[in-house]
């Protein structure tokens, strides 16, 4: 426990300080939320029923950056090699990493909940219903990304890599998360908010617990 | 030492000849069905085809599996050619989904959750097979890729139920048991013609994987009559 509060609070710090770079990533999602509005043409009644789509399309773009970023530090100087070797697990180090990449992700997701409501007139007002949607779905981007960002790191090609790895994996988030976020502004008469965080759940829970298990093996050398 | 492979060979001929009977039968021989016409004898491999794209993908789970638990170097070369059978078969499935999908819905490609889990599943392995063609270091390339495999693995039922929720249309799984007698032995005989196919193809896909282990596995100038033995035991 004390070990992953020290990977934590290492990650934490290196975050902090890295923190021009958060601002890059969401600028880029920012664009990004931008460019998608072209794809649907100024229609501001079908802007609206796309926004949650457009959003979560966003951060999964924006959150392959933030996750290839986390284990780039790492590299540099074989820093990785050097964590391994102290004494402390690598469930620890892991886990420190993809809760900093989780509380990462969590904020760019709030960042981009205003441009959103901005661009495509998508807003609602059960704040902490959305911010809940947001946690639990950056929950499970940033579980298996973590995980998958330690193997790319080390690659050659690793920024064609990490996204052709993850985005499949992740297909089950981003329906849930999308579908979540879209009852949230169109309004929910059918009551089906419920079975999408109940699957947001599911998929976090189990590869929180499959990234701890497998990531000993990812890094051993 | 090179086996012989004569057995993977006969498996192979086998497979042909199981699929060319089960073709023949489900082409000239059974009736066309009520509704669809000539349309639904593609089901004689689309059915078949899912069976062994599952059973190729559940083969290369049990050997990601296999490999980290052993760290055994023949369960790497048998992931490698299970999975790559398990891409092109699902990729196959894929197509013959479309073919079938146009004349009888009017669409190539529909929105269905075992349609849609399929194309995830191509992607999800097609990139575990990239990121094996991109690590050179042979220990890691297996452990990741079998890390790999069994994420992508245990994710098929969700991305699968997620799909089924999100949206759904397709008509409820063919097995013999839901198809009228006079469609169950092509069925059958093409489920088994693509067993013995696959099984013989990946027999001699993962000598290949196999060799290719032991070269790069070996020392830099071997001793004459050397064998790789690194660290994970016989290949």
């Amino acid at each position: 426990m004390n070990d992953l509060l020290a990977a934590l609070r290492k990650d934490l710090l290196l975050q902090w300080r890295g923190r021009a770079q958060l601002i890059a990533i969401f600028a880029f999602g920012a664009a990004a939320l931008l460019l998608f509005s072209f794809a649907i043409g100024p229609d501001s009644q079908s802007l609206r029923q796309h926004a949650a789509g457009f959003l979560w399309l966003g951060l999964l773009l924006a959150s392959t950056l933030s996750l290839a970023e986390s284990f780039e530090r790492e590299m540099e100087e074989q820093a990785l090699e050097g964590l391994l070797l102290l004494p402390a697990s690598a469930r620890a180090l892991y886990y420190g990493k993809a809760i900093a990449n989780w509380g990462h992700l969590t904020l760019l997701g709030v960042a981009l909940v205003p441009v959103m409501v901005v661009l495509y007139d998508a807003g609602t007002l059960r704040l902490l219903s959305l911010f809940c949607v947001i946690l639990l779905g950056t929950a499970g981007l940033s579980a298996p990304g973590t995980l998958y960002a330690a193997m790319t790191s080390q690659t050659r090609g690793r920024q064609t890599l990490l996204p052709l790895l993850l985005f499949p994996l992740v297909v089950p988030v981003l329906l849930a998360a999308v579908k979540a976020t879209s009852l949230l502004i169109l309004g929910d008469p059918m009551g089906q908010f419920r079975p999408w965080i109940s699957l947001l759940v599911v998929f976090a829970v189990l590869h929180w617990s499959l990234g701890g298990l497998l990531f000993g093996r990812v890094v051993e050398d | 030492m090179p086996r012989s492979s004569a057995r993977p060979v006969a498996l192979i001929a086998l497979g042909v000849a199981f699929l060319f009977a089960g073709s023949f039968w489900g082409l000239a021989k059974a009736p066309a069905e009520l509704f669809m016409g000539d349309v639904q004898r593609i089901m004689y491999v689309h059915v078949p085809t899912a069976w062994n794209a599952m059973l190729a993908l559940s083969f290369s789970f049990v050997c990601a599996v296999s490999y980290l638990l052993t760290n055994k170097w023949k369960w790497d070369s048998r992931l490698e050619a299970g999975m790559e059978m398990g891409v092109v078969l699902s990729l196959l499935l894929c197509m013959q989904g479309a073919i079938w999908a146009k004349p009888t819905w009017g669409v190539w490609w529909d929105w269905d959750p075992r349609l849609t889990t399929t194309a995830v599943m191509v992607f999800a392995f097609g990139g575990i097979l990239a990121l094996r063609a991109f690590v050179d270091d042979p220990e890691r390339r297996a452990v990741w890729s079998s890390v790999a495999c069994i994420l992508a693995f245990v994710d098929v039922p969700i991305v699968y139920f997620s799909v089924k929720w999100w949206n759904s249309l397709h008509q409820a799984q063919s097995t013999p048991q839901t198809v009228s007698s006079a469609f169950h032995w092509p069925l059958r005989i093409n489920a088994f013609g693509i067993l013995f196919l696959w099984t013989g193809l990946v027999a001699l896909r993962t000598r290949v994987a196999a060799a290719r282990l032991r070269s790069e596995l070996a020392p830099p100038l071997p001793p004459p009559g050397a064998t790789a033995s690194a660290s994970g035991g016989a290949l």
